[in-house]
């Protein structure tokens, strides 16, 4: 039940792609997300889709993994084509009392799932080939140059990465005290709304306060090493550009041109 | 027969391409009024067993039958059976949830609707033979000292006054004067109330000298299922799969090897010392 949630679960093989700087992997995915939203012809999103269909088949990440996060936004997609559907003015397709489909609904309805699908499995693409650990190197050195503006860039990507370390440390705490209180006879799935929000009092608590107990020892422990923030701070790996990640540049800019001129031209 | 495990497979993230056989073929036979012993490494299926027993976790294959009646039967009450088959799990103070022990203790026999009456006393019932004085009923049990937590926790199992009650590394974590309370109380428990007790440990000295029964477990199958001097006997074999014998094993098998008549089944330092005695009078005669 719990386990069905993909964000930050990293699918461990050896690919291409997984070697790829992080920097290259965020920065491909922010162009790829854009380029979905430049132009609006059918042939476009055909390039976007078989540009991503040959990313994941190089990925080898099994394509099940990441439909399974779509399940997750079914719902915000529905809203949309719905909205699209009958809220787009234009020429009448059908009307069903007051309500109207129009041509241009459709059209924009369509486009929209397209969009949001390869956007959802775009950004899986990333998060399943690269350790939430190497994601957040990334993007500290990519948004380096805010220090200058104070902004707290080091600190940040530091809370991210905690955040996204402990969502499998929970998930699995969370299934552990559901069982334990399931042996002093809890029951989680029977009952109204108010009486399983009520159930849920005996696993909200214990998993409360086993994050703070959780997140204390960690504190202690970075303390331990002299963890005092970013500043002079070094990397064991540091990450440097390799021949690869160039070559994965051009790619991308490759990809964007076509996608320009499909827009353009088609 | 109060618990009868039938040929049980389990299959982690079954489908999977990473799914492995956490359980191969298991059958067991757990009588009431035993204590029973259950050893293995971590990983060796031990715990996946244990939730196995009270229906938390379905068997991929096989049966569990709980006075003759299988367990995942669709009609089949498992909240009665859980009542019935109390499960202490691996450091169980993390489900404390209440506002003060003893409420957090009524929250057990809470569930099987019982009325007010009942559950009190039984929760109090609980308190008492784990130990805990009065006046810490009312104390949040986050006042508790480690060893004290567990008890209330263990407490909290013990209200719903199971048949068969499963402590899973019960000791976890203790000092070994709160790991020598824990068990001392386990064994009065047994004195008095005459329920099966399973106790899940990876140390032999844990459990060596009370049980009537050691089941080891290595690598999701049973490998042995004796009393604990038989299972003692196989000290070799155990050390070749990371466990150990109690101490007084190795001793006597050593006295024994340099030439000494000892009785090498002895397993409580007693035993020993007086095999011991046996065989020096002898030679000093």
């Amino acid at each position: 039940m719990l386990r069905d949630i993909t964000l930050g679960q990293y699918y461990q093989t050896d690919s291409v792609i997984h070697r790829l700087d992080p920097r290259v992997k965020l920065g491909g995915t922010l162009l790829y997300m854009i380029s979905l939203f430049l132009f609006e012809n059918i042939w476009g999103h055909l390039l976007a889709a078989l540009f991503l269909a040959a990313v994941i088949r190089i990925s080898r990440v099994p394509f099940r993994f990441m439909v399974r996060g779509m399940k997750t936004i079914l719902f915000l997609i529905l809203i949309t084509v719905t909205f699209n559907l009958f809220l787009t003015p234009g020429e009448a397709l059908v009307t069903v009392w007051k309500l109207t489909i129009t041509r241009e609904g459709v059209r924009m309805a369509v486009f929209m799932v397209i969009r949001l699908t390869l956007l959802i499995i775009g950004s899986s693409v990333m998060t399943l080939t690269t350790t939430p650990n190497n994601l957040t190197d990334g993007l500290e050195k990519m948004l380096g140059p805010l220090k200058l503006l104070k902004v707290p860039v080091h600190e940040v990507a530091m809370m991210m990465s905690i955040a996204l370390r402990f969502i499998p440390i929970l998930l699995e705490e969370t299934d552990k005290i559901m069982k334990a209180q399931m042996a002093r006879g809890a029951d989680f799935d029977t009952g109204n709304l108010i009486q399983r929000a009520k159930a849920l009092v005996p696993l909200l608590v214990p998993l409360f306060i086993s994050a703070f107990r959780r997140a204390n020892d960690l504190a202690m422990a970075m303390e331990a090493r002299c963890y005092r923030g970013g500043e002079g701070r070094t990397k064991m790996k540091p990450l440097i550009y390799r021949r690869c990640d160039y070559i994965a540049y051009l790619v991308i800019l490759a990809y964007l041109v076509c996608k320009v001129l499909a827009g353009v031209l088609l | 027969m109060a618990l009868k495990v039938d040929h049980v497979s389990y299959l982690y993230e079954e489908g999977m391409p990473l799914s492995r056989k956490a359980l191969d073929d298991i059958c067991l036979d757990i009588p009431q009024d035993q204590f029973i012993g259950v050893i293995g490494h971590t990983g060796s299926g031990k715990s996946t067993l244990m939730q196995h027993l009270n229906g938390l976790l379905t068997p991929t294959e096989g049966h569990i039958y709980y006075m003759g009646r299988d367990i995942s039967a669709k009609d089949f009450d498992r909240k009665m059976l859980r009542s019935k088959v109390g499960l202490v799990f691996q450091y169980p103070e993390h489900q404390l949830f209440e506002t003060d022990v003893f409420a957090d203790v009524c929250f057990g026999p809470k569930n099987l609707g019982l009325p007010k009456e009942e559950i009190e006393g039984r929760a109090g019932e609980a308190l008492e033979k784990v130990g805990i004085p009065r006046e810490m009923y009312s104390m949040s049990p986050f006042e508790l000292s480690g060893g004290q937590k567990r008890r209330v926790a263990i407490a909290g199992v013990l209200a719903m006054q199971p048949e068969i009650l499963i402590l899973d590394e019960p000791t976890a974590g203790l000092d070994p004067r709160g790991r020598e309370e824990i068990l001392d109380q386990i064994r009065q428990l047994r004195r008095q109330t005459h329920i099966t007790v399973l106790l899940v440990s990876h140390s032999m000295e844990d459990v060596a000298e009370y049980v009537d029964r050691i089941i080891v477990m290595n690598q999701g199958r049973i490998m042995y299922d004796d009393v604990p001097k038989a299972v003692f006997a196989h000290y070799r074999e155990l050390e070749q799969v990371g466990l150990a014998a109690p101490q007084v094993t190795y001793i006597m098998n050593a006295l024994k090897e340099s030439g000494l008549e000892v009785d090498t089944q002895a397993t409580t330092i007693q035993e020993a010392a007086c095999s011991l005695r046996k065989v020096f009078s002898a030679v000093g005669r």
